[in-house]
């Protein structure tokens, strides 16, 4: 079976500091993967890879056998990827409706059109309220994203990729800065992801994020070292050794 | 309210000839063209967060096009109009993809350094525009043979062509592109993640922008019946800029107010006070210091705060 994600020997440095170095992994469809590894260890970077918000030096991309490190971002975005963000990446001063529109649009042929009012798009506002109304903030889609609290904005950023129907889901942090209230409502979101999606996820928070993810892999200094089933590399000693300091 | 307003505005417009005389009608023309040429600036700058010191460029080459199509090739009107909007268009396709190699301020000096090019060459170009000596001897253009010489009739012809540019403009702001437009604006790198070609929608823009300006410079030419290079000149942009920004970029109400701004210092109080350079920067001052966002959202907002009390 094709894997949902395949990279091969993926190299990024910044000015002479490998940021990725030399990382392989396979993520089988409808798959849960956690990566974790300390600060710096180049687990966003390692994202935006995929993404494409970077450039890879050398390396191969593969989403489910297509290779796509040559393609811009949005490029990626039409063949089934979607991605959050850690530092929340929202546009402000619009509602949380015409967030989830803005992402509806970015896979649908009307985003050229320039002659007809957007207002006219009924179906798209439907669908965009239908989506937030999925992530229980069906009651908030007329207000501003600079009005709701800072969980509600997670919530949204994961509303934006879910609306786009994605094959292969990016996570970056969805629990990051959560109180312990947001943080169960948001697992159970997470865990609710229809497994046609292929789930990768970055989370510090191992408590939660141990639960949601059936294979992980240890990310340190831009290197794999240690992927396996949860047991496996909870028992594994170099998981220890990054993250307690040998 | 918002209705009212855009109607009070055209009611006014349309009832000025009556009420003005000859100078004012003129003034009002100059208005309206600055007004076309603010807001063709104003979908990059206030909606496409792309700062552009080089849109003289567009109203000066559909100026020049034109008058040099008729002067040295001697066509007429209908054909000269469409071929020089149709030229310079083509143009900005050039320049839109050369200039949005950047964005920010690096974008801002490419688009400055190409329309300096464009202005260099009107004026070393003796040739084909006369250099400094500007070409003269034009004409207005007779549409369905209504003669457009005398102040009214050519207030009309811009007020329609005004009116006609906005409410497509608006059209555009309004639409999914204009949503994805403005996204681009606020979160570029999101709008990729989703799928957006920020780098197309931007281009597009651009094209479409200079599409207007080369519009306003079609009416420009016709008004003055004369082009000098200093219509290309970086003073001729930044003056577009000015009314964008001191009207409220990303309002569709804004360069308008701004543009008239501009024009009633530069072409009415010109006259009683010679400075008017510096009045013009006092304004300015004026309008940032206590109306940073622009005289309408300014105005808006005092509006709004008084009808509260």
């Amino acid at each position: 079976m094709t894997a949902a994600l395949s990279i091969q020997n993926l190299k990024k440095s910044f000015g002479g500091l490998p940021a990725t170095n030399d990382v392989s992994m396979d993520v089988a469809p409808g798959e849960r993967r956690l990566i974790i590894g300390p600060n710096g260890a180049g687990k966003t970077t390692l994202f935006n890879l995929i993404t494409g918000d970077l450039r890879r030096d050398s390396g191969a991309i593969r989403l489910f056998g297509e290779e796509i490190s040559r393609l811009a971002p949005h490029q990626r975005a039409h063949r089934g990827l979607a991605r959050t963000y850690q530092i929340i990446t929202l546009f402000q001063k619009d509602s949380l409706e015409h967030n989830l529109v803005l992402s509806l649009l970015g896979l649908s042929r009307s985003r050229w059109d320039a002659f007809r009012p957007i207002a006219r798009y009924g179906a798209l506002n439907d669908e965009a309220r239908r989506v937030l109304a999925r992530v229980g903030l069906g009651e908030l889609a007329q207000r501003p994203i600079g009005e709701v609290s800072y969980g509600e904005k997670r919530r949204v950023e994961i509303a934006m990729a879910l609306a786009q129907k994605p094959r292969l889901l990016l996570l970056d942090e969805p629990l990051a800065g959560l109180s312990r209230e947001e943080r169960a409502a948001m697992k159970e979101l997470i865990a609710g992801i229809p497994r046609e999606v292929t789930v990768v996820m970055i989370e510090h928070d191992m408590d939660t994020a141990l639960d949601l993810a059936e294979r992980i892999t240890v990310l340190h200094y831009g290197k794999v070292i240690v992927e396996g089933t949860r047991a496996e590399v909870v028992a594994d000693p170099k998981t220890r050794e990054v993250y307690l300091g040998d | 309210m918002r209705v009212a307003g855009w109607a009070l505005l055209f009611a006014v417009l349309l009832g000025l000839p009556w009420v003005m005389g000859e100078y004012f009608v003129n003034l009002g023309s100059q208005i309206l063209i600055a007004a076309v040429f603010a807001a063709s600036l104003n979908l990059l700058v206030g909606y496409g967060g792309l700062p552009s010191l080089g849109h003289a460029a567009w109203l000066g080459l559909a100026a020049y096009l034109s008058a040099w199509m008729s002067l040295k090739l001697g066509l007429g009107h209908w054909i000269t109009a469409p071929a020089a909007i149709l030229g310079t268009t083509l143009v900005a396709c050039v320049f839109g993809w050369i200039s949005l190699r950047a964005t920010g301020l690096g974008f801002l000096m490419l688009t400055l350094a190409l329309s300096q090019v464009l202005w260099g060459t009107a004026y070393r170009w003796v040739a084909v525009t006369d250099g400094d000596n500007g070409l003269r001897g034009l004409s207005r253009p007779a549409p369905f043979g209504v003669s457009l010489d005398g102040a009214t009739a050519f207030y009309y012809f811009c007020l329609a062509v005004t009116v006609l540019a906005i409410a497509l403009m608006a059209v555009f702001v309004a639409s999914p592109f204009g949503a994805a437009l403005r996204g681009t604006r606020d979160q570029p790198r999101r709008m990729g993640a989703l799928g957006h070609d920020v780098w197309l929608i931007r281009w597009i823009t651009f094209v479409y922008s200079s599409f207007w300006g080369g519009v306003s410079g079609l009416l420009f030419v016709y008004y003055n019946k004369y082009i000098h290079p200093a219509s290309l000149s970086i003073q001729s942009s930044a003056e577009g800029l000015l009314g964008v920004i001191a009207g409220g970029s990303g309002t569709l109400a804004g360069p308008i107010v701004g543009a008239a701004i501009v024009m009633l210092l530069k072409n009415y109080v010109s006259a009683y006070i010679e400075r008017w350079n510096m009045l013009l920067g006092f304004v300015f001052v004026f309008i940032v210091i206590f109306m940073p966002e622009g005289v309408v959202p300014g105005l808006k907002r005092l509006w709004n705060r008084w009808r509260r009390k």
